[in-house]
């Protein structure tokens, strides 16, 4: 056993709760005049048996260290060594092992005994956060006798401005339950300080953000993606323009951890949307240091910096879901990563057929970031059931609709050239007179999410594309 | 349940919260300075008059320029600006 030393004589641990513990108490009281000591550890109540000495075994250390199941159970023990050991109440075991006869009387013959408080689900879940805890290598932080622990982390910069939970060994240790990945593994190089993110990072950030630890895979997913080169957090942090990242989650890891693809899944009251893409945010800001005003040079920025983060609503979808279009497994989960700038809506209320509502969605995408500019920046769009149901019954697959809008997104050199319309803002003055395409052949995602009334789409433009900039990236959730 | 009183730290844990920056030098007589372009619009014409006004002093100047500005200098780049170089200037504006 590992644990406290067990002191030598007899030993029995028991609980008040237990019918068979309170049935031998008569006999603990009569052992403790004996020639053998006794010891009695009580796991619930250090005021019972009341005829005898009690040490208090209710942080249940002993008993985890004995491995204990049942209560009572009653130890011989020599040398600090166990060398006999009986469970219940068995009056011949007790005979025996305490060499005393007879014991108890009056009492039954025999009487099964109660299981340890240490089997108790809860208990146990709770010593393993304990136990896991201490292994945990981040520095700690002593707080004050008298200092608010959400006050606390708020004064020491680890909050994006709303409230946090209190990161504590024990909550970080529960969080890490929800990977099966080392605590020490390191999953990224987080810019803008260029800092190894390890898992107890991620966690110790998704505890902040309040993730579930079911939701930690994902979140993991979503920092190693953020940190590639590809996607380029660095860049997209130290821009000036409104970017930040979006997590798109397919896959179905989305329904186990309750993720929202429906009715405002853009916005806010799901948990697992909501934190996930928090814990993000919080990972770049507290492990890799970037903060608005600092590296973060944001002019405006845009609430999704806070958290911008939702599922594809796969099932109602008429289309190949994201990720798989992106290249990962069917039956799969991932997450994609796009550098967005916030959602600005597409009405269409009239539009009965799939040639009509391109045009609209078209007209409208054609303003991002500017209707003079073209293909500097991708978007997203993302489709609502009602809007998608005019593709599906025209048979429209994804890549039909892109390719309609792609045609539709031609800009016309003449009216786009710096000054044209009197504005200054435009394409360079040697595209007067080409035909210039609005995005490239892959700047356009679509997505389908969304509640099932409304003749709505969401456009969410990108940053600036390619590899001077973002470019999405999508990985597969391991758990 | 009561407050808790220990947390994990969530941070980098980049050790000094301040770094001591490397000593500057009296004068710029003797010395080659670098000039770092980092690829943001018009940080050329910048650097091309700071480089007229150094030379034009006698001073050695040695140009680089970053491949884009929305990315950190390449380890390479900046490993072979502090060879050669004992101060660095670097345009960073539009």
């Amino acid at each position: 056993m590992t644990g406290p030393p067990l002191p030598d004589g007899l030993v029995a641990i028991v609980k008040r709760d237990c019918p068979t513990c309170r049935l031998v108490a008569p006999v603990l009281a009569e052992l403790a005049d004996g020639a053998l000591p006794l010891t009695v550890y009580s796991q619930d109540d250090p005021a019972f048996p009341d005829a005898v000495k009690v040490v208090d075994d209710t942080d249940l250390d002993v008993s985890f260290a004995l491995e204990l199941e049942t209560v009572p159970t009653l130890l011989r023990v020599a040398d600090g060594e166990i060398v006999d050991r009986t469970e219940g109440w068995l009056r011949p075991e007790w005979e025996a092992l305490t060499g005393r006869a007879p014991l108890g009387p009056g009492l039954p013959e025999y009487r099964p005994g109660c299981g340890s408080r240490t089997l108790d689900p809860d208990v146990a879940a709770a010593r393993a956060e304990t136990t896991g805890a201490a292994h945990l290598r981040s520095r700690r932080v002593d707080l004050g006798e008298h200092e608010d622990d959400v006050e606390a982390a708020f004064e020491r910069g680890w909050s994006d401005g709303l409230p946090v939970v209190p990161p504590t060994p024990e909550r970080v240790a529960r969080m890490l339950s929800g990977t099966t990945r080392d605590p020490g593994d390191v999953v990224a190089v987080v810019p803008p300080d260029l800092v190894e993110c390890t898992i107890e990072k991620v966690a110790i950030n998704a505890v902040l953000a309040g993730c579930k630890p079911e939701y930690l895979p994902v979140v993991i997913t979503a920092v190693e993606a953020a940190c590639t080169d590809e996607f380029n957090i660095h860049g997209l942090l130290a821009t000036t323009y409104f970017s930040s990242p979006v997590l798109i989650v397919n896959g179905p890891i989305t329904s186990a951890i309750g993720m929202n693809s429906g009715t405002n899944a853009l916005g806010q009251g799901n948990r697992a949307n909501a934190t996930i893409g928090r814990a993000l945010q919080l990972v770049v800001r507290n492990v890799g240091g970037g903060r608005p005003g600092g590296i973060d040079r944001a002019t405006l920025g845009n609430p999704g910096k806070y958290t911008f983060c939702f599922a594809e609503d796969e099932a109602g979808s008429p289309w190949e879901p994201l990720h798989v279009e992106r290249g990962a497994p069917a039956g799969t989960s991932a997450v994609t990563l796009f550098a967005g700038d916030g959602v600005r809506g597409v009405v269409d209320q009239l539009s009965r057929t799939p040639e009509s509502l391109a045009r609209s969605l078209a007209g409208c995408l054609r303003a991002v970031p500017h209707p003079k500019l073209a293909l500097g920046f991708d978007a997203l769009l993302v489709v609502s059931p009602e809007h998608a149901s005019r593709f599906r019954d025209a048979g429209w697959s994804k890549a039909r609709v892109r390719d309609e809008l792609l045609a539709l997104l031609q800009i016309d050199g003449d009216d786009a050239v710096r000054g044209a319309g009197g504005i200054d803002e435009g394409l360079p003055e040697g595209l007067a007179g080409a035909t210039v395409p609005k995005f490239h052949d892959d700047g356009l995602l679509l997505v389908h999410a969304g509640g099932g009334a409304g003749l709505f789409s969401a456009i969410i433009g990108g940053w600036v594309n390619g590899p001077g900039g973002s470019q999405p990236v999508t990985r597969e959730v391991k758990p | 349940m009561s407050a808790p009183r220990v947390l994990l730290d969530p941070t980098g844990e980049q050790a000094a919260p301040t770094r001591e920056r490397a000593p500057r030098p009296a004068s710029l007589d003797g010395r080659t300075i670098g000039l770092l372009d980092i690829s943001k619009p018009r940080g050329d014409v910048f650097l091309d008059r700071l480089e007229e006004q150094l030379t034009g002093r006698g001073l050695r100047v040695q140009r680089f320029a970053k491949p884009t500005f929305s990315k950190p200098a390449p380890i390479d780049l900046r490993h072979e600006i502090g060879t050669k170089c004992d101060v660095v200037i670097e345009a960073l504006a539009d």
